[in-house]
């Protein structure tokens, strides 16, 4: 019957619409649901997981020496060229030239995080840090040196 | 449906040559319900859409024509970016085109970890749909709920693929790291909170006498235009076509897991939403199946540090979230591909638009550009 | 006491000893008018933050909590800030109509404040035709928004405009027809007369379910006549960017904003005022002792709390409902309220004939 359908249509509608209405004040009345990060606040507390990729960094280790070989590896698996190894030639022990890298320079502007040249390196001499704040205010500061000055190469990497 | 005649037999001198009384609008490129770029010239006659006009190549970054400077390995990091919803399963999709070239067998382990991402993404990209499109309706809450979801599986992506969107985890021969210790317990843990709070969807959205009025019959596609215009996804599965690539050619382990094919007749905007809805369930029921049962054995395949295809012609499709994307690489035999081109799921499914959009209303519009779940990067690339 | 009726007693009784008669009233209606405009600027401030507050906790987050302990005076530093922005107008606009428009949609929420009764004997102006002239003047709002929408030059302005004059003339009805059933019922325009008729019990419970009929049929439509979701077709903002007000930027885009919640509070209060007794206190039936305790809570907080429940239902529908289509909206009305609150008047009427209420 056309009036039964009429007042049924109007029910179920009403129902459809107070069943979302409960599930709103559900949320409204439980605040323990809230999901909410107060993110700058919360940074000492924030723990990014190891293999979060936020820039590519050179470990040292305590006598500043790295494990760079200056092999290219990472600067060839680079899809942007943001990698570049720049050399120069040092002596070595017994008075013998020998190549070593001078800087390694890494432009985090042109990096997009894909990991292709860490995976790429043979002798794990870089690795992706946790650091995600990388806003500056002059670009040029995003062109950065990964070893340190007067960095050598650990002994027994080849 | 209720369309005016006269407006369809209007279109002879086609374009931008409006009638009377006719109103031309921009839809974007910069508007709140096109998420993204997409531009639309709309002619309408009062609220009555007579034509949609996509104009598309605001976000166009020649993708295809990059990835031919960029070698085998390198190349795959870009189309994440195409569509960045599902970028693990482009990721995938190109990863194996490569080993389809190199014809290199990835081990058990990769499969299983590859067909769990791909899932755990395709929800996570259903989940942002989800939210997104009821937000275009005019419902801001749902986008919230689903973003707690969301946010489970983006940490748990972040945890073993150290990136939230754009994870660049599939190698040419598996997959660039093994599982994280945590990734069982995290996945349950999204498992368990999916399961508690699957309900609310139907509360506030499905169910909702508003939501379905809007979304019935409106926008209906038929089967035979689904298919020639080259529908596919859950667009093309809304219209009762059969297109699901994971079972009309199963590639990694799919024909081992169970799971069924979600198919709607309706071919209205409630169709669609009803598939990608069920299409949660049934990833959730993959996930499930796998995440006890992921075999022992090494992550990715021995590869050579530098790769180079055979002289020929490959093409592997995959399905993403938002339907068939095919990745079809020309090789000269070198180390970088010779020609690249990719399907895109997302071109053709817009291409629809104007046809299921003709003599609807304009608030209409906004829930069938929901349903059809464009992801603009994925239209132009 | 310091009841608002015996404070306002008071002030003309100082204002009448220390000037003569005329003088008294206009420095009367000044302090009405400065009074009137404190009350807008608290009334935004404060429905502002609780809309975000309200929409926060619903969508499972914490909303403000910077500014002000607890984010409440978020508000504040919104207004600021929209008082030092550049207040635009586009090169193609009606310059008049489109600088006029906020003003006056202003000045019609501004008048409708007139015969709301805020505390017993606490009352502007207690015309004898005050309902009627509540939905007179409240019909006037369209012609602001009709003319934001125009003289804009912007065609998603147009449209919207176009869609809140269709909108707002239909839900009109259903709106007038509804509160004609407390008017018959109570068998008087007057406002105060409306609440005095509620003294023995408020009108949604004493008439029975034909009045809860029109007080949801009333919810509904002022929901509608209001602009707010799900019947925010002006605005919808997926769909039209942001409606009428599109090009209006800095304090213009402010008073429409302010106009929108000052309106949602005038018609939460009438609705409190006609269906739910205004200022008086709840009673049950010969229960003294409850009734003498409720008695002492204040009538202004029984006004207030009445009125800020019915605003906290209308934000609950805004967050909650997806927004309907044009032409269900107007299906709506005249498919469904219209006939519905129709026989409800029929039935109210002889309801009110045959004396079938308490």
């Amino acid at each position: 019957m056309f009036i039964g359908k009429y007042i049924k249509d109007i029910w179920a509608g009403i129902r459809s619409l107070l069943v979302g209405m409960k599930r709103t004040l559900y949320y409204f009345t439980h605040h323990k649901e809230i999901i909410t990060q107060q993110y700058p606040d919360n940074r000492d507390t924030l723990e990014l997981p190891e293999r979060f990729k936020g820039e590519v960094v050179m470990p040292h280790n305590e006598n500043n020496e790295h494990r760079c070989t200056g092999c290219q590896a990472c600067e060839l698996a680079c899809p942007n060229g943001t990698i570049k190894v720049i050399f120069k030639n040092e002596l070595n022990a017994e008075g013998k030239k020998k190549k070593a890298i001078d800087k390694l320079v890494y432009h985090l502007e042109l990096c997009t995080m894909c990991n292709l040249c860490i995976e790429a390196c043979p002798s794990d001499a870089i690795k992706m840090a946790q650091t995600f704040e990388h806003s500056v205010f002059d670009r040029n500061q995003l062109t950065k040196v990964l070893n340190k000055p007067g960095s050598k190469i650990m002994d027994g990497v080849e | 449906m209720y369309r005016e005649t006269e407006i369809i037999q209007d279109n002879a001198n086609g374009g931008l040559n409006a009638g009377d009384g006719d109103l031309i609008i921009n839809v974007g490129p910069q508007h709140p319900a096109t998420h993204g770029v997409l531009h639309l010239v709309i002619t309408l006659n009062g609220e009555t859409i007579k034509k949609v006009e996509p104009h598309l190549g605001y976000i166009h970054r020649s993708i295809e024509k990059m990835c031919e400077s960029l070698s085998y390995r390198q190349f795959i990091y870009v189309t994440s970016r195409m569509d960045y919803l599902s970028a693990h399963i482009n990721n995938h999709a190109c990863a194996m085109c490569v080993e389809k070239g190199l014809q290199v067998e990835i081990p058990p382990r990769a499969q299983a970890i590859r067909v769990l991402m791909d899932e755990l993404t395709r929800i996570a990209s259903h989940e942002l749909w989800w939210g997104a499109m009821a937000m275009d309706l005019g419902a801001f809450t749902p986008f919230f709920h689903a973003f707690r979801e969301r946010e489970t599986i983006n940490d748990i992506m972040e945890e073993t693929c150290g990136a939230r969107l754009t994870m660049n985890y599939m190698v040419p021969g598996g997959v660039m790291h093994d599982l994280h210790p945590n990734f069982q317990r995290r996945v349950k843990e999204f498992l368990g909170l999916y399961k508690r709070k699957i309900h609310e969807y139907d509360e506030l959205v499905t169910g909702n006498v508003i939501f379905q009025s809007r979304m019935k019959n409106v926008g209906v596609l038929s089967a035979a235009d689904a298919v020639s215009y080259g529908c596919s996804g859950p667009t093309a599965r809304g219209s009762g076509v059969s297109c699901d690539i994971r079972k009309l050619y199963p590639y990694e382990i799919y024909d081992k897991v169970e799971f069924d094919e979600v198919l709607e007749t309706g071919g209205d905007s409630f169709a669609r939403y009803m598939v990608r809805i069920r299409e949660m369930q049934q990833s959730i029921r993959i996930v499930e199946q796998l995440i006890d049962n992921i075999p022992e054995g090494e992550f990715q395949a021995k590869t050579k540090a530098v790769l180079k295809l055979p002289k020929g012609e490959f093409y592997t499709r995959v399905e993403t979230a938002r339907g068939e994307l095919g990745v079809y690489i020309v090789s000269e035999g070198t180390t970088t591909p010779y020609r690249i081109k990719f399907r895109s799921p997302g071109f053709s499914n817009l291409s629809v638009l104007d046809h299921i959009a003709r003599g609807s209303k304009l608030g209409d519009l906004v829930a069938m550009m929901g349903t059809l779940d464009l992801v603009i990067p994925d239209i132009d690339r | 006491m310091w009841s608002f009726a015996h404070i306002a007693n008071e002030l003309h009784n100082w204002l009448s000893n220390q000037f003569n008669p005329t003088w008294t009233l206009i420095i009367e209606m000044v302090i009405a008018g400065v009074a009137v405009i404190g009350l807008f600027a608290m009334l935004g401030l404060i429905l502002v933050i609780m809309e975000r507050k309200v929409s926060a906790w619903m969508q499972i987050r914490l909303g403000p909590n910077r500014v002000g302990p607890k984010g409440m005076l978020q508000s504040l530093a919104d207004t600021l800030k929209l008082l030092v922005k550049e207040g635009l107008t586009p090169d193609g606009a009606d310059k008049l109509l489109f600088n006029v428009a906020p003003f006056i949609a202003m000045i019609v929420a501004m008048l409708l404040l007139a015969p709301i009764a805020f505390a017993s004997n606490f009352q502007l102006w207690d015309l004898n035709i005050g309902v009627l002239y509540v939905s007179a003047v409240s019909s006037l709002m369209v012609i602001s928004i009709l003319m934001a929408g125009w003289s804009s030059n912007n065609k998603y302005s147009l449209m919207g405009a176009m869609r809140s004059g269709a909108q707002i003339v239909s839900y009109e009805l259903s709106a007038g027809l509804s509160v004609l059933a407390v008017v018959v019922m109570s068998g008087s325009l007057q406002v105060s007369d409306i609440i005095e008729s509620q003294r023995n019990g408020w009108w949604i419970f004493k008439g029975h379910i034909p009045l809860i009929i029109a007080f949801i049929t009333f919810i509904i439509a002022v929901t509608a006549e209001t602009n707010r979701a799900p019947f925010d077709l002006a605005e919808a903002e997926s769909e039209l960017t942001a409606g009428f007000h599109t090009e209006y930027s800095g304090m213009k885009f402010a008073l429409f904003f302010l106009a929108e919640y000052v309106n949602v509070f005038i018609v939460c209060s009438i609705g409190a005022t006609l269906f739910l007794g205004g200022w008086m206190p709840f009673h049950i039936g010969n229960w003294t002792g409850f009734n003498h305790a409720m008695d002492y809570i204040p009538s202004s907080i029984w006004f207030f709390g009445k009125t800020f429940f019915l605003i906290f239902v209308i934000m609950w529908f805004r967050w909650t409902f997806p927004r309907l289509r044009i032409d269900q909206l107007l299906n709506l009305e005249w498919k469904y309220l219209l006939p519905i609150s129709m026989i409800n008047l029929l039935v109210v009427t002889a309801m009110a004939i045959l004396g079938w209420h308490f």
